[in-house]
């Protein structure tokens, strides 16, 4: 019964999804206002369908009806309500339903909040949506389908993968992580509608802005979430591997990140527009690579969770895709350009260039170290992989000079810079990047990267911090009230200028505590009997002993640590004691480890158990300072990303750009307004 | 957009020049990349190879980072003393490679159990393994329709694992 209803609901998605890219295009080409207006009605529907058919699973789910072959296998009685609940995206059939899911609602809002504009562009868009919401109804109709019947259910299931019930995390990145993947198909519909009219207009650089800003921002904290979740559960005391799947998630962030800065010159200075339009292409296209990537079992990794027989099904959605996109592009970008003079290097937009270059160059330089191994075994049939020196040696001077770049553009005036204007601008931040150098050096930073890292990371401060006060400043001089000016200049009129530096605020601090957390951490393992202390760097840690925890899921060992500073019990202060454990799920031959963290703002202190014999424990002793500072940075990152992404309704008298200025016209019929 | 006009200006050809020139500057640093990322790849292969593949490769294994994957041979553990110092073989069905590996061994290792060790071939005749992994065999089967749950056979599994 249950499954049969899914099946359905995803059969009529296909149909409506179908029927509304044929009837978006069609609409678009005739620019049919009638046309549109039925085009929305079918990406209400295709929304309404997806939401339906999710909701039925997670019913199932809920209620274990192992009649849905999803739930029977997935769905177990002994887990947790909430392991129930996130089984949804534990397993590749409901990961694509989930897919569905977030595809429809981001359709229904994108198509709600444009009801009013765009007319002449938004029947390619929602064609364009549409079409992708038909590749994933006829996925999840198909090959991926989690609504085939159980003839005879069985009584229970085996719950979902125990790496994925480990850690509370796993509850939250899988959905960021599809909000940043699936929301990139909003943009890439601008984007397409825009080649496919053949012009991009000042007042659709909103609506594609935004579109981009909104799935950057999930993205970005998606990623953080997968580095700390690695970092929390897999062990090994590090939170990034250069694993393909990590690389899958990191991939379109680069060119999203390249894109929303183009976004900014196209605004400002009306070129880049076929630049930019490439970067939201090429970032949805990354997307599609790093589902074929996670999701079809070609790659042996941590986070792949699934083997599965729809590779060559998205592989060859991935084709259409680029070869769709590279043929509009090639037909259009021309047109798409408009007529601005690029007037010197030592300009913002002269460094925006080099940011986007240095972007695309981390974007090749990952892309070819996760796709070369594929390659090579496509070809030669050999089993290899490209280590992480490649990663981290061609990486680590991209993202300096990132950082360097990040503090010298928004020192800079827009247009060509004067040799006063450029050293009155450039000189006293020199200030900071010492100040943040010695402070390293004095605290035992000895590696000549981190260190120039440091030196980037304290120009790329003091220049942020000043670009972020110097609205409030000049308002306050003018004679304004402190608080007023404060309001209004960083949370409404110049809220996005605001918000666009607490990103890079946060961008710097992480870059920073990368470079010191991956080159300062100590690492040992040690043996201990019961009673037994180990010192590792400043701590001394005490094994107090075993303890077994029952639950209805798993069998837990957890071995208890008293860490103390300096010289051990009696000697030093305690400060915190640790428990990391050994998880055997009843699901899983194989024991599971679960370390424990205890984290200050000066670094970590990582446990983890390696081997339990008798009475005797090995740990991992991981000691990395300023981890920590990446999460949160990140989160302030995201923080950032919403306060740009606010929609600012100017008070009466403010000039917003709404005509089509500086939009080349191919000779397209004007649209007749609804 | 350049503007359409049967002489071109000056202007015209300066920016048409310096179009060239970007291209140019583009495709030497494109090239330039390739070369860098080409050779950084080529330095940094890890080999997913078997023992069979590893005999098989005579002198190359030498210096070239190896992941090794086979068998625990039965017998063959050593533990020294300590932390560190653990020996034992990998087998497949055509070769044995001695394997020397500093570093306590994951929870599950034991013999008869697939491992996955990384590391290079030594001079010395032996595997030098920087890290090793027990190939984790986590697929639990799922009970057939209509049977219920083997619970014995569950705890069987917790119990070999303690």
């Amino acid at each position: 019964m249950t499954p049969s209803f899914g099946r359905i609901l995803i059969l009529l998605s296909l149909l409506v999804s179908t029927t509304g890219a044929v009837l978006g295009y069609a609409a678009g080409w005739k620019q049919s206002a009638e046309g549109l207006k039925w085009a929305r009605r079918f990406a209400f529907a295709f929304a309404f369908l997806m939401i339906a058919a999710t909701f039925v699973m997670e019913y199932a789910l809920m209620a274990h009806d192992f009649s849905v072959s999803y739930v029977a296998q997935v769905g177990s009685r002994d887990v947790p309500l909430w392991v129930t609940i996130v089984s949804l995206w534990s397993s590749l059939e409901g990961s694509i339903l989930f897919w569905g899911f977030i595809l429809g609602v981001y359709i229904a809002g994108a198509t709600w909040l444009t009801r009013t504009e765009h007319l002449d562009y938004m029947a390619y868009t929602i064609g364009t949506w549409l079409f992708c919401g038909s590749f994933f109804s006829f996925l999840i109709a198909g090959p991926a389908s989690p609504f085939h019947t159980v003839a005879i259910p069985p009584m229970d299931g085996p719950g979902p993968n125990p790496l994925l019930q480990n850690h509370v995390l796993m509850a939250i990145h899988p959905p960021f992580l599809y909000l940043g993947y699936v929301g990139m198909t909003i943009p890439f519909g601008f984007a397409t509608a825009a080649l496919l009219r053949g012009r991009l207009g000042q007042s659709f650089l909103r609506p594609l802005r935004a579109a981009l800003l909104l799935p950057w921002i999930f993205l970005t904290i998606a990623i953080m979430l997968g580095g700390w979740w690695a970092y929390e559960v897999l062990g090994w005391g590090g939170y990034w591997a250069w694993d393909p799947v990590e690389n899958a998630s990191l991939l379109p962030w680069l060119t999203a990140t390249a894109a929303l800065h183009s976004a900014l010159v196209m605004e400002r200075r009306g070129s880049l527009k076929g630049w930019t339009v490439t970067l939201v292409q090429a970032s949805f296209l990354l997307t599609i690579l790093g589902t074929f990537m996670t999701r079809s079992g070609v790659f042996n990794s941590v986070h792949s969770f699934t083997q599965s027989s729809i590779g060559p099904t998205i592989l060859v959605f991935l084709a259409a895709i680029l070869i769709g996109s590279v043929t509009l592009l090639a037909m259009r970008i021309d047109s798409l350009e408009s007529d601005s003079r690029f007037e010197g290097p030592v300009s913002r937009e002269g460094f925006f260039l080099i940011n986007n270059l240095l972007f695309v160059l981390f974007t090749f330089t990952v892309l070819i170290g996760t796709v070369f191994p594929l390659v090579v075994e496509a070809i030669r049939g050999k089993q290899m992989s490209v280590g992480r020196p490649y990663f981290d040696s061609m990486v680590v001077p991209i993202g300096a000079t990132l950082l360097f770049i990040l503090g010298v553009g928004p020192a800079l005036p827009w247009g060509r810079a004067t040799r006063d204007q450029a050293k009155r601008a450039l000189l006293p931040p020199l200030i900071g990047a010492a100040i943040v150098a010695a402070i390293g050096l004095a605290l035992g930073v000895r590696n000549p990267w981190t260190l120039v890292t440091l030196a980037f990371g304290g120009y790329a401060a003091q220049v942020t911090l000043g670009q972020m006060w110097l609205p409030v400043i000049q308002r306050i001089r003018r004679g304004d009230s402190a608080g007023h000016a404060l309001i209004d200049s960083q949370l409404r009129r110049g809220r996005r200028r605001f918000g666009a530096y607490l990103i890079h605020a946060g961008a710097v601090i992480v870059i920073v505590a990368i470079a010191v957390s991956s080159t300062m951490r100590t690492q040992q393992e040690v043996r201990l009997d019961r009673g037994q202390s180990a010192t590792v760097g400043k701590y001394t840690f005490t094994f107090t002993g075993l303890e077994q925890k029952s639950e209805p899921h798993r069998v837990s060992t957890l071995a208890h640590f008293d860490v103390f500073k300096g010289g051990g019990p009696g000697g030093g202060s305690k400060v915190t004691s640790l428990a990391p454990r050994m998880n055997q799920y009843t699901a899983m031959r194989d024991p599971l480890g679960t370390p424990d963290v205890h984290t200050t703002l000066k670094g970590d202190i990582y446990l983890s158990i390696l081997n339990i014999e008798g009475d005797a424990v090995s740990v991992n002793v991981i000691l990395t300072p300023m981890v920590g500072w990446i999460w949160w940075a990140v989160l302030l990152m995201g923080a950032g990303g919403i306060i740009a992404l606010l929609p600012f309704s100017p008070a009466a008298g403010e000039k917003v750009p709404q005509a089509d200025e500086g939009a080349v016209r191919l000779g397209a019929r004007e649209v007749a307004a609804p | 957009m350049s503007t359409v006009m049967n002489h071109p200006s000056a202007s015209d050809v300066m920016r048409r020049r310096s179009r060239l020139f970007m291209i140019g500057a583009f495709v030497v640093a494109a090239i330039a990349f390739m070369v860098i990322a080409a050779g950084g790849i080529n330095k940094n292969l890890v080999y997913y190879w078997t023992p069979t593949d590893l005999h098989a490769a005579g002198d190359k294994a030498y210096g070239a980072t190896i992941r090794l994957g086979g068998m625990v041979a039965p017998g063959s553990i050593k533990k020294n003393p300590g932390i560190s110092a653990l020996e034992f073989d990998v087998k497949d069905g055509g070769g044995i490679v001695h394997v020397k590996s500093a570093g306590v061994p994951p929870q599950m290792f034991r013999e008869n159990i697939g491992v996955v060790v990384e590391g290079t071939m030594d001079r010395g005749g032996y595997f030098k393994c920087n890290r090793l992994m027990v190939s984790h065999n986590n697929e639990y089967r799922a009970p057939k329709n209509g049977h219920p749950v083997d619970k014995k056979q569950m705890e069987k599994y917790i119990k070999d694992a303690q």
